[in-house]
């Protein structure tokens, strides 16, 4: 895919999804059940993202050493780590698992 | 840039004590709001490092990740293009989903464009671009704080966003050198981090039965749909389960 096209594109669609909320008229947004959607498709997407990021190859589900650094990601946020906290003992977990040759 | 307004307890008026500065002090007020702005701005730095090497890592370059943070401008959608595009799908998937993650900006530009109240078509736009979690949460909390100062949800708003989108860009520049300087990204990890960012993100919003079953339904049905749909498209189909679960549930 190009790379610049759907940088350019997806940006264009986040900005026209901020001042939609300048321009249209309140009562379109303001349904108790629209407002509910937008946020579990989010944790839906989010949720998905997870998912496909540590268990998909190409085509496949596979358990690799995505799976175990997700599982110590989990106990980090239980105890309350942050953000950045998290996202690097992930990777040191599946990096150290793959050079030790533990894990694909 | 990545948590709701509801996760930001700062500022709210059952969290801070009672303060008696009723537009006699205008000082101090103001000098709390440029204080949390750069409190706040500062956090999402980190977050904006950790999508800056992400960005690298999942194969854009150091200018297309630094493009997404100023040209976006909203974290969750920007990593939710990063995982797509990272996990090979196509233009028309990736742009669906950051447009579907930031479709909360929407709902927070009802009530900033209460608070801001623009007045010229220029300053509408940079308000729209300037409409974030962040800057919503600050602006917000500020109306609730002091309902009769406006102007300080207005700082609150303009101070929040100017400090997140500096320390916000600056980041991501900084973690798309450093991705770069790294390496291969699979034998650092950077998949599984990709993963662990997007489970960080996701965690605040789990804090009741329904989003814990979207969530955990969203995943099943992203995952059945991997053998056989094309990369980006099976986070796309578990969007459905959020459209189905908030139309149906109450």
């Amino acid at each position: 895919m190009n790379g610049w096209t759907a940088v350019l594109a997806a940006s264009a669609v986040c900005f026209a999804v901020k001042l939609l909320g300048y321009v249209a008229p309140p009562r379109w947004l303001e349904r108790p059940r629209v407002a509910r959607v937008s946020a579990l498709v989010t944790v839906a997407l989010l949720a998905a993202l997870v998912a496909v990021q540590t268990a998909a190859a190409d085509r496949a589900v596979v358990v690799d050493a995505r799976v175990p650094a997700l599982a110590v990601a989990v106990l980090a946020l239980l105890l309350r780590a942050p953000f950045v906290v998290v996202v690097v003992l992930a990777a040191v977990v599946a990096g150290l698992l793959r050079a030790l040759g533990l894990a694909g | 840039m990545t948590t709701g307004p509801r996760d930001r307890r700062e500022g709210c008026p059952a969290a801070a004590p009672a303060q008696p500065d009723t537009g006699r002090r205008p000082a101090p007020a103001r000098a709390a709001v440029w204080r949390q702005s750069l409190s706040v701005g500062i956090a999402t730095g980190t977050y904006g490092l950790s999508f800056g090497a992400l960005a690298v890592g999942t194969g854009l370059s150091v200018a297309q990740a630094c493009a997404l943070s100023l040209l976006m401008f909203t974290g969750g959608s920007q990593f939710a293009f990063v995982g797509v595009v990272g996990a090979g799908g196509g233009t028309p998937a990736a742009v669906a989903t950051a447009g579907l993650v930031g479709a909360r900006n929407g709902f927070y530009g009802l009530q900033t464009s209460r608070l801001v109240v623009p007045r010229s078509w220029p300053h509408r736009l940079l308000a729209a671009q300037a409409t974030i979690d962040e800057s919503t949460a600050t602006s917000t909390a500020q109306a609730a704080l002091h309902p009769e100062r406006p102007e300080l949800a207005r700082l609150g708003f303009w101070s929040t966003a100017a400090s997140v989108f500096a320390l916000w860009n600056v980041a991501t520049l900084l973690g798309a050198l450093l991705g770069d300087a790294l390496g291969d990204p699979r034998s650092l990890g950077m998949d599984a981090a990709a993963a662990a960012a997007f489970l960080a993100l996701l965690w605040p919003r789990l804090r009741s039965a329904t989003p814990l079953t979207v969530a955990v339904a969203a995943a099943v049905v992203a995952l059945g749909c991997v053998p056989v749909l094309p990369a980006g498209a099976p986070v796309l189909v578990a969007a459905a389960v959020g459209v189905a679960a908030g139309w149906w549930t109450r």
